[in-house]
């Protein structure tokens, strides 16, 4: 059920997701350092009110499609630490098998449509959910998040100009960490903020402070009533912050460790919300720890168990290019079967 | 007449009427099918789905913004979470517009994801030359589509194979590109009625059976072929590969068996295009059958211009077919 963060519990639980998120990342940091985890990954520290205001607002049916950016959306939305990270470390038991990793992750049972690296891929994705819901008039709805570099993608204008003209119950939550790859915010946009772009579609444009998880989960919520309600699409920019490179390994030319430090120092989502509930009364410090110790031993085992788990079989590479088989792949996949390591030699 | 039509009770139909009837099947059967597109309501760019709005509303039959990227991008994420849209491409050049949409999201969802998601979407794009509507209204894509992983492609000749392809790319679960050639709505051909017919994705057909050459052709040269075939003096097999990927390798390579000789006519640029997949494959099966060079009909690789007279230079038609079957003999 989705969820006003409305009693010490439900808030302590919200704060336990984002120091999970943020510990998740510290491991992935780590063990990408390592080269333990393959790829490309690409860090959502800083912004993890973003990811837990919305999913705490959300219902297990609802779903949502993400970005590049998507261990946080991905465990807010419920998805386990072991199988998520199992699937960034290329796993037979990561959530995709081991064939998306850390930019193509989806469970659709947790309501995770999928992660969509192609800057702005997400917000068509989540508009076409949205007339699954609309169409079989569905008590859930979709919310795509995208980034403040998206928008100035041609798909996501189509694709909010659809919803929009349809009264789609969408949401489209614009993660504006204020740089897009390398680039700053002014060199990519002429408005002052995003949510000014809601007027052109005729739909609501919300502005919330991203490091504020309550702030962002009230927004939500109202915007998705107002979905669920027929009364269609709302855009909500949520400002926000990462502190992490666009990817792991970017040196940062565009910005000065200051700025990275003055953000970490004075506007931590986790620290703030931390400070919030202690002086409520609602948190004392051996209860963050408490919940840091067990996240930590969370996080200890996901480790455990992305490490050993099971590597994917080769031949698996020939599953799931189509649901009904076509010939072609299965006469690879039998050649493979009979000859070995064939792979890319014509049939 | 192809075997799906010899002993059957059939009905003479145009591939307009047939594509839209099996449309109108699809959605009385499945409530989950709806389609969407450009002027769809008022049916559609040559009328293919004419009526259909008027008969099923708004929900199942409804217009969209001129948004190529939107139209199959939420046509994927309505299809993976549990729809089955037959998105209107309208022109086949508009691909242009739309292709992130149709190669990384229709064709690798299902793939990146693990077999989380399927797509069950159905893209319809009206291709080819002849009307004089220039460059960027007239064109093939279909080899490029045919090209990518994750994603099925057909291109049926006649109207029974447009009924009985439209109606399995529908009820497919996987996303399929269906092509539709806009000078031959109005080719006419037996459609089998009654007992839900259809025709698999990835048969091909023997329109014509002969011993000397084997003619493997497309869409509008299909026809030309057939025609091109009677000025020859050769008996000459025509088949309809209909589906372009998968693609009915047995069918072809066990023609040119008995042929040994081989022609390929399809309406794409000639070089890096289908004809080349056609012969490739033919000759991995069946290399030592082969008794002639083959041959490819296509477009010499330009855009297709304006002016009648450029047009009719670029677009091999039944003249072209006959003099590169004779060229086989």
């Amino acid at each position: 059920m989705t969820e006003t963060l409305d009693t010490p519990e439900k808030r302590r639980s919200a704060l336990r997701t984002m120091v999970l998120i943020r510990e998740f990342e510290n491991h992935v940091r780590d063990r990408f350092a390592d080269n333990e985890i393959p790829g490309f990954v690409h860090l959502s520290q800083g912004q993890e009110a973003v990811a837990v205001g919305v999913c705490t607002a959300l219902s297990r049916d609802d779903y949502i499609t993400s970005t590049h950016r998507a261990h946080g959306h991905s465990l807010a939305k419920g998805l386990e630490p072991d199988r998520l990270l199992a699937e960034l470390y290329g796993k037979a038991e990561g959530h995709c098998g081991g064939r998306g990793g850390s930019m193509h992750v989806a469970d659709l049972d947790e309501g995770m449509l999928g992660a969509q690296p192609i800057v702005g891929a997400s917000v068509p994705l989540g508009t076409g959910a949205g007339i699954t819901a609309q169409l079989s008039d569905a008590d859930w709805m979709a919310t795509a998040f995208c980034g403040d570099g998206s928008v100035a993608a041609g798909q996501v204008h189509e694709a909010i100009n659809l919803a929009a003209t349809w009264q789609l119950p969408v949401v489209f939550v614009v993660e504006n960490n204020q740089y897009s790859e390398g680039m700053v915010f002014d060199e990519q946009h002429n408005v002052e903020d995003v949510a000014e772009m809601a007027s052109a579609y005729g739909i609501p444009g919300e502005i919330v402070d991203g490091q504020d998880v309550t702030a962002v989960n009230e927004t939500m919520r109202a915007a998705r009533e107002r979905a669920l309600d027929g009364d269609g699409p709302t855009l909500i920019e949520a400002k926000t912050y990462r502190y992490r490179g666009h990817f792991e390994g970017d040196e940062q030319p565009y910005r000065s460790q200051e700025e990275v430090e003055d953000w970490r120092e004075n506007r931590d989502p986790i620290d703030n919300y931390r400070e919030r509930l202690a002086a409520a009364g609602e948190l004392t410090d051996e209860e963050f720890e408490a919940i840091r110790t067990e996240v930590k031993a969370v996080m200890a085992d996901a480790v455990e168990f992305a490490r050993n788990a099971d590597e994917p079989a080769p031949e698996a590479a020939y599953d799931d290019v189509f649901v009904e088989e076509a010939p072609e792949i299965d006469a690879f996949r039998e050649r493979m079967a009979a000859d070995g390591d064939n792979g890319g030699v014509g049939l | 007449m192809s075997a799906e039509t010899a002993d059957r009770e059939t009905e003479t139909l145009s591939m307009r009427e047939a594509i839209r009837a099996a449309l109108r099947e699809e959605l009385l059967a499945d409530d989950d099918v709806f389609i969407m597109g450009q002027d769809e309501e008022d049916g559609g760019s040559f009328e293919v789905t004419a009526g259909l709005h008027d008969e099923f509303g708004f929900d199942r039959v409804r217009n969209t913004p001129i948004s190529e990227a939107a139209q199959i991008g939420s046509g994927v994420g309505a299809a993976a979470t549990g729809l089955r849209p037959v998105v209107n491409l309208s022109f086949a050049d508009f691909i242009g517009v739309c292709f992130d949409q149709v190669m990384n999201q229709a064709g690798k969802t299902r793939y990146m994801f693990g077999g989380a998601s399927e797509v069950p979407l159905t893209i319809r794009a009206i291709e080819g030359a002849g009307l004089n509507a220039a460059a960027q209204h007239s064109g093939t894509v279909h080899t490029l589509v045919a090209h990518l992983p994750g994603v099925k492609a057909v291109a049926p000749g006649t109207p029974a194979a447009a009924m009985g392809l439209m109606k399995s790319a529908v009820r497919s679960n996987d996303p399929v590109v269906f092509f539709e050639n806009k000078t031959i709505y109005e080719r006419h051909g037996d459609v089998p009625t009654g007992d839900d017919f259809t025709v698999p994705l990835g048969e091909a057909s023997i329109e014509q059976a002969g011993e000397d050459v084997t003619v493997v052709a497309t869409q509008r040269l299909l026809g030309e072929s057939i025609a091109a075939a009677r000025d020859v003096d050769a008996s000459v097999e025509v088949i309809d590969p209909r589906s372009l990927y998968p693609l009915d390798t047995d069918t072809l390579a066990d023609s040119l068996r008995k042929t040994g000789r081989l022609v390929v006519a399809d309406e794409s640029p000639l070089s890096y295009g289908l004809h080349a997949e056609i012969v490739t494959r033919v000759v991995e099966n069946a290399f030592w059958s082969i008794d002639a060079p083959v041959q490819r009909v296509g477009v010499p690789d330009t855009p297709i211009p304006f002016a009648p007279s450029q047009e009719d230079e670029v677009v091999p038609d039944a003249d072209d077919v006959r003099r590169a079957i004779q060229r086989t003999v």
